[in-house]
């Protein structure tokens, strides 16, 4: 299956990045290649296989309902570029 | 032209956990901004989730609470958007394998009729951040305290068609997550909220019409007016040769309208997956046994028992049932004040009332539910009326204490003294000379009605205190004795 331009900068949109124009090409090629990869395994009939969530075979371990954090904001906020009044600033997402 | 609605509602309801869904920072409502968010809520790198236990538990009593289809093997999914209050930059929410499936519930409409609303599933899923946008020029102001916070998004299938259903299956939905001790259903800190999704379509015509989402809509009455308004807006657009935008809408409560808030037609591609962080959650028979076990008394079976256990009423047990906190409240003032239909009064009317003019709920009732049995006992025995243990509940209200002290303080304990009432009324008598005339040329079937005049006086000279029965008593027998 081929992608086109417009699938791959749709792509990198939802996936916020920035891509440089001379790299299109490139990216929808090596995408492109990755999905005839799919393809190619699509072909064998899984049709009697139930389809797995987790690669793991093991099911989720749970956790007591118990408050086991403290207060650590001054240590977890150090690493932020903006904070004011305790919350962390980021450029304004609204108009 | 006759136009139809139809409506589905989508209800997050936050599960009563005392920590997060996937770590063990608290989920107190109202702490300082970002000191209940950890490593794991602010996604930082390394960090993984593990499952709350009380989660899954709350979601299965829900759906057996609803008849539902229990997923013996549920699974967690990415919903991938990007917001700055989701640092992981995906949502942990269930599509594929939600833990509830399809089941129902029966709601009943003012006019006594009933109808079943299907569910179409309900799921786990944890919350976002808060954006506090207007605090700081430029900027936007990220608290992550909420991040995490589990919630349980309940589908309903488009079956309700008009405002009436809609809020009758949000109470009763309320009713079943408060009763069951899932969720605190304190709309006013977001606790549980409602997005409606509401078209419109020409009556008789099967397939559905354009829709519109109204996002979390936080009280009942909220959600009436914004579904009033959404379906007069649709009906007037299509009637204008327009037609209806799929979008999701905000409700302006301020206004009463909704408003657009974006296009679906430039939907998120939300590229939901498997989570590789999250196993599959894998429950047996004995694990929904024990849970099916635990169910407290709900909602219906209340009501039942409202009508069988107290002799209520059925549109005076339905109201009360509607409600776990009334539930409950209720039955301390019935059992205090060892009569139900007078306790159902109380709480129905005077304090139903009292919060409605305050806007508080009655988790929140400076009046409890000890000091109201206490104040219906005293009119039951006869310590005060009716009327007089109005100016009691008031004072109770603005100033708390108990029926028995403000009484005391007060003075308002009723005379049934006989003596202290036959010599205000002789003086009352004494003063009437007119009255007295008209009721001796009455009729003798029509004095009765007369009385009315007599009693008045007797209770203004007594500020009310007098006991009524005795008054009347004490009345009639001295003006018939005149009339001789």
């Amino acid at each position: 299956m081929a992608l086109d331009r417009s699938d791959v900068e749709k792509i990198a949109h939802l996936a916020r990045l920035q891509i440089d124009e001379q790299d299109i090409p490139e990216y929808t090629q090596n995408l492109s290649n990755i999905l005839d990869l799919v393809n190619q395994m699509q072909a064998v009939d899984t049709s009697d296989v139930e389809p797995m969530a987790n690669a793991l075979d093991a099911v989720q371990r749970l956790r007591k309902d118990a408050v086991t954090e403290d207060n650590n904001r001054e240590n977890l906020q150090s690493v932020a570029p903006a904070v004011e009044n305790g919350l962390f600033q980021v450029p304004k997402v609204i108009e | 032209m006759e136009w139809e609605a139809v409506i589905g509602l989508e209800i997050h309801a936050q599960l009563a956990t005392k920590s997060k869904i996937f770590s063990g920072a608290s989920t107190a409502f109202g702490a300082e901004p970002n000191t209940q968010a950890c490593a794991v809520d602010l996604a930082l790198p390394g960090t993984l989730p593990v499952f709350n236990e009380e989660a899954l538990r709350m979601a299965v009593k829900f759906g057996l609470a609803i008849d539902a289809e229990i997923g013996r093997t549920s699974v967690f999914d990415r919903k991938n958007y990007f917001y700055p209050d989701l640092p992981k930059g995906y949502q942990t929410s269930q599509l594929f394998h939600p833990i509830v499936g399809i089941g129902h519930i029966d709601i009943t409409l003012e006019d006594g009729t009933s109808k079943r609303i299907g569910v179409t599933r309900a799921h786990l899923e944890e919350d976002a951040g808060k954006s506090l946008h207007d605090e700081f020029p430029g900027m936007t102001g990220i608290d992550l305290n909420r991040a995490g916070t589990p919630l349980l998004e309940i589908v309903s299938e488009p079956d309700m068609r008009t405002a009436e259903e809609a809020v009758a299956y949000v109470r009763k939905i309320h009713a079943l997550v408060t009763s069951l001790g899932i969720c605190d259903g304190n709309m006013a800190e977001g606790s549980f909220r409602c997005d409606c999704n509401v078209s419109v379509r020409p009556k008789g015509q099967e397939e559905f019409g354009t829709r519109t989402e109204t996002k979390n809509i936080n009280s009942f009455r909220f959600i009436e007016k914004a579904i009033v308004g959404e379906i007069e807006r649709q009906i007037d657009l299509i009637e204008d040769g327009g037609r209806v935008i799929q979008a999701t809408r905000l409700y302006d409560a301020n206004k009463n309208e909704t408003r657009s808030m974006r296009s679906k037609e430039e939907a998120n591609d939300y590229r939901y997956f498997p989570c590789p962080d999250l196993l599959p959650i894998v429950i047996d028979e004995d694990y929904i046994d024990a849970v099916r076990d635990s169910l407290p008394e709900l909602p219906d079976a209340r009501k039942a028992r409202f009508i069988e256990e107290y002799k209520l009423s059925d549109y005076d047990a339905m109201v009360l049932s509607g409600d776990h906190n009334l539930a409950t409240y209720f039955e301390i003032v019935a059992k205090a004040a060892n009569d139900a239909k007078m306790a159902a009064n109380w709480v129905m009317g005077e304090l139903s009332k009292h919060l409605n003019q305050n806007d508080t709920t009655i988790a929140n009732s400076p009046v409890s539910a000890e000091q109201l049995g206490g104040l219906v006992e005293r009119i039951k025995d006869n310590t005060i009326s009716g009327k007089i243990a109005k100016q009691v509940f008031e004072v109770m209200w603005a100033e708390g204490g108990s029926a028995d002290e403000i009484i005391e303080a007060k003075g308002l304990k009723q005379v049934t003294d006989t003596g202290a009432i036959e010599s205000i009324v002789d003086e009352v008598i004494s003063k009437a000379d007119k009255q007295v005339a008209q009721y001796k040329a009455a009729e003798p079937d029509k004095r009765g009605k007369m009385l009315g005049f007599f009693m008045g006086q007797v209770m203004k000279a007594t500020g009310g205190k007098a006991n009524p029965g005795a008054v009347n008593g004490i009345l009639k027998k001295k003006l018939d004795a005149l009339c001789d």
